[in-house]
């Protein structure tokens, strides 16, 4: 029988960790620490849910991609993105020519899962993240990172397929030049 | 119809995303035996799909 005290300790522990992953999704400071607390919460009201110690990280991240999901779902809604995110021209027209034709061809990296041994890369993977307009963000890391399918995403985010198709595009398009030009190109 | 750099890199996108349509695949295919930069963009599209499901691994693990 596990002492209570010692199971909150184990929890609370896993805190910076949570904050992090968090951190990933969703840029807001006040929202990432909401989310965490509400994770930490549930987990200590549910600890009998917890079976394995060896596995409270993984147990801990379940919950709070529920509740990132959640939280992505009422920003959603709020009118609180900032306009430009997702709409008017596409800034990755400039890289084709009048014909369709690229303007300079996107050369092949060199044994790219090598990078995927190391940690520095997933920092500069990171930043680039970062640096991705907040909705495309959102919408990328939704499906790429927390595995939803895009007719789940569509629906919960309350845009058309098509929407969600071009975002994701931004999204792989600004990353892949992104991680060229910082790891790859280098 | 074949087609242009611009409309094969919106598709190797979605392709990520929903299955496409025979046809599409077809002509995607013949695009990228004549254009290795599309090939590359492919490629790179492909790895950055394993480099994010990776991505949970690179929070430190602190032995679990």
């Amino acid at each position: 029988m596990r002492d209570s005290n010692d199971f909150r300790r184990e929890v609370e522990r896993q805190r910076p960790y949570l904050i992090r992953y968090a951190t990933l999704q969703l840029r807001n400071p006040d929202a990432v620490e909401d989310v965490v607390q509400e994770t930490l919460l549930a987990a200590l009201a549910g600890a009998s849910g917890f079976a394995q110690r060896s596995n409270l990280r993984t147990w801990l991240t379940g919950i709070l991609k529920h509740k990132i999901v959640d939280t992505i779902r009422r920003a959603a809604r709020e009118p609180a993105f900032s306009p430009g995110d997702d709409e008017g021209g596409d800034e990755f027209d400039a890289l084709f020519r009048e014909n369709g034709h690229w303007v300079e061809h996107p050369g092949a990296w060199q044994d790219p899962d090598a990078a995927l041994e190391q940690k520095r890369f997933f920092e500069v993977l990171e930043r680039c993240l970062e640096k991705l307009p907040a909705r495309t963000a959102r919408v990328f890391t939704m499906r790429e990172h927390l595995g939803s399918d895009t007719a789940e995403i569509c629906k919960e985010l309350g845009i058309t397929q098509n929407h969600c198709f071009v975002m994701l595009y931004r999204a792989r398009m600004a990353l892949q030049q992104c991680l060229g030009a910082n790891w790859f190109d280098r | 119809m074949s087609l242009t750099c611009k409309e094969v890199a919106r598709l190797v996108s979605e392709g990520l995303d929903r299955e496409l349509p025979v046809e599409k695949q077809a002509l995607l295919r013949a695009h990228y035996a004549i254009c290795r930069g599309c090939s590359n963009l492919r490629d790179r599209m492909a790895f950055l799909r394993r480099a994010m499901r990776n991505l949970k691994d690179a929070g430190g693990a602190d032995g679990d």
